[in-house]
């Protein structure tokens, strides 16, 4: 059994979304130890970019500072591999955009995630319909299928057909960011889901607030949190500290 | 699969994020059953004559051609296009289509705002919801435009995000559609994008080259040696381009932002740089973008904002790549200097976009013979720039 179906053996898991560099290089290692080990199931690890068209404004800032404090794919893989050193055994994604992937070289890439521990990549700007040169490299390692409220019922019986580890569900149509309040359809949209796949459910974009996670964690299989972690940890002076009180604190609200 | 070809060789493609695949297919079974329609294309073509004021004329630009003493030099005039540049055909031709979606709402980005003014007039016009995204920067450069829209009923929204020029205000249109993608109809307005959009917007510029070449057939009787057209995006070359494309003896020829100069590192030549512009993704499409090692894109700079922009329409680098178009840049000082000459002996204020075009003709006419002609696109008007262009030569 691999690392990531593994993490789903206590459902609903908890999947927290952290940039690498932000707010600098060292302090964003510290940070996602502490998520880590302190209630994260499953790590998505933010590599950053100029352009982050599926993002709202919480992510951009974050992306941008960690840019402009000099982070680069490779300094993040290297970050990848120390989080491994330090014995951070849950299943860590790395999530981000493809031009930078592009950049660094595919295969390259693909090759020195998987030396520096990454179990998969989520890459929002590549659906399946451009996916078929990345997928080609990947062997063990996943690259996870992203639905939508707008897919059709025909694409989502095409790329749950696919799809390994787990589903990543988009609850809105929209950018990163918390919202007020849990979309009521999304235990239609979920169960939608359901009917194409047997692959675990996780449930993103727009859930702020572990009342909210509770709500989501009961319809689904895994939460993702992104701009809330970010924004939280982003404004606490002791970042570490905030990290760990957020893993609890959401861990808790899912068990 | 897609109804119609996603790609230019390696070219284009549909990166973006699932939400919006729906959408894409959407608007490629709009557009395909939309060009079948021969009540769409009568209702198209009427308001290109009666409403664009198409076709518009081709000038033969007799003092021009005397004064650089070889070949002799047309001028296809899209700055007599309502709202002054061929944008409005585009325009047009998308809102037709979100009509025909049932959609309610636009949004569009703009960098020099005649997009944005194409797209406010489309949405006038035909009675639709209309927000533009607008760069900071691009809003203090060409501020006439933005009262244009602004009277045309749109809202403009500035964009402070990033570089805060045109490649931002396509994020935040791109945020925005997909947001609201229920109604909202993305009104892109060059040939790049995610498929269908660069086909769909070559398809409602091609009016531009299948005019040129009747015209050029018609009053000059034979077809031009050479075909010049700036190249920001890309749209109004391509749509000039394709007139000619299959005539194999018409070379053609892109004119990219030079900037301060290619060595300087502020120039928008996604080709120009043989460093900096790679093949890459960005805005749903792979093609050649400028940008650093890392895969970040990088800043641009150009003094017409049209053209400021850190990637080219994916056709355009399937035509470099085939060597079928050829591409070249002019700087700022190029482009402000032939701006000022077509003024004087033309009598025409073209647009600091356009004015790359004519730029590069100022370079090519003298060393070619006096029977060959250059057709030259000229894509805009230039009241847009005044305020530019005094600030520019104020500075000289």
């Amino acid at each position: 059994m691999n690392r990531i179906d593994n993490a789903f053996k206590n459902k609903p898991i908890f999947m927290p979304y952290f940039p690498l560099g932000y707010p600098d290089l060292d302090t964003s290692i510290d940070v996602i130890e502490a998520l880590a080990k302190n209630g994260a199931d499953l790590i998505e690890v933010g590599l950053s970019f100029s352009d982050p068209l599926a993002d709202g404004p919480v992510i951009q800032k974050a992306t941008q500072i960690a840019l402009e404090k000099g982070i680069t794919v490779k300094k993040s893989l290297a970050a990848l591999a120390e989080l491994s050193k330090r014995g951070v055994t849950i299943p860590l994604m790395l999530m981000g955009y493809y031009n930078p992937m592009l950049a660094y070289g595919l295969e390259k890439f693909v090759h020195d995630a998987r030396e520096a521990g990454a179990d998969g990549f989520i890459i929002p700007d590549l659906p399946m319909e451009e996916a078929g040169e990345f997928e080609a490299l990947l062997g063990d390692m996943l690259l996870i299928q992203m639905l939508a409220p707008t897919s059709s019922n025909e694409r989502m019986a095409l790329i749950a057909r696919n799809a390994k580890g787990f589903i990543y569900l988009v609850s809105v149509t929209g950018v990163t960011g918390a919202r007020s309040s849990i979309s009521d359809g999304l235990g239609a949209l979920i169960a939608r889901v359901r009917a194409h796949t047997s692959v675990p459910v996780c449930v993103g974009f727009g859930i702020g607030t572990s009342e909210q996670a509770k709500q989501v964690g009961a319809l689904a299989d895994g939460v993702i949190v992104g701009s809330a972690c970010v924004k939280t940890i982003g404004a606490s002076e002791k970042p570490v500290e905030a990290a760990k009180q957020f893993a609890a604190e959401f861990r808790g609200a899912l068990s | 699969m897609t109804l119609l070809p996603a790609k230019f060789g390696i070219y284009g493609g549909q990166f973006v994020p699932e939400t919006l695949m729906p959408a894409l297919i959407e608007l490629e079974e709009a557009f395909v059953s939309a060009k079948a329609d021969a009540v769409f294309q009568a209702e198209f073509n009427k308001l290109m004559a009666s409403y664009v004021g198409r076709p518009t004329p081709l000038t033969y630009a007799k003092r021009l051609s005397e004064k650089l003493g070889g070949a002799q030099i047309f001028l296809k005039r899209e700055d007599l296009a309502h709202t002054g540049a061929h944008k409005i055909n585009n325009a047009l031709g998308q809102a037709l289509l979100v009509k025909r979606m049932g959609k309610k709402r636009i949004v569009a980005e703009t960098g020099a705002g005649q997009h944005g003014v194409a797209s406010a007039t489309a949405a006038a016009l035909l009675g639709l919801e209309c927000v533009v995204y607008m760069g900071v920067v691009d809003i203090a450069r060409q501020e006439p435009n933005v009262f244009r829209m602004k009277l045309l009923g749109a809202e403009v929204r500035p964009v402070s995000s990033g570089t805060q020029t045109l490649k931002d205000a396509i994020n935040e249109a791109i945020r925005d559609w997909v947001t609201n993608v229920g109604d909202t109809h993305y009104l892109l307005g060059s040939a790049l994008g995610p498929h269908p959009y660069p086909t769909i917007v070559r398809e409602f510029q091609s009016v531009i080259g299948i005019e040129a070449r009747e015209q050029m057939l018609r009053d000059v009787g034979r077809l031009p040696d050479t075909v010049i057209a700036c190249v920001g995006g890309g749209s109004n070359a391509i749509g000039v381009f394709s007139g000619f494309v299959n005539d194999e003896h018409v070379e053609l020829i892109g004119v990219e932002a030079g900037g301060s100069g290619i060595a300087s590192g502020k120039h928008a030549a996604r080709f120009g740089d043989a460093a900096k512009g790679r093949v890459g993704v960005i805005h749903g499409t792979r093609t050649y973008v400028l940008q650093d090692e890392d895969g970040q894109i990088a800043e641009t700079h150009s003094v017409s904002a049209g053209l400021d922009y850190a990637a080219v329409g994916p056709e355009h680098a399937m035509l470099r790549d085939s060597e079928r178009a050829f591409y070249t840049s002019a700087t700022d000082t190029e482009a402000l200097s032939a701006f000022q000459t077509l003024c004087h002996i033309e009598g025409i204020i073209p647009a600091l976009e356009s004015s790359h075009a004519v730029a590069e003709v100022i370079k090519r006419a003298p060393k070619m013979r006096k029977d060959q002609v250059i057709l030259v696109n000229l894509s805009g008007r230039g009241d847009k720039d005044l305020n530019t262009v005094i600030n520019e030569m104020s500075r000289e």
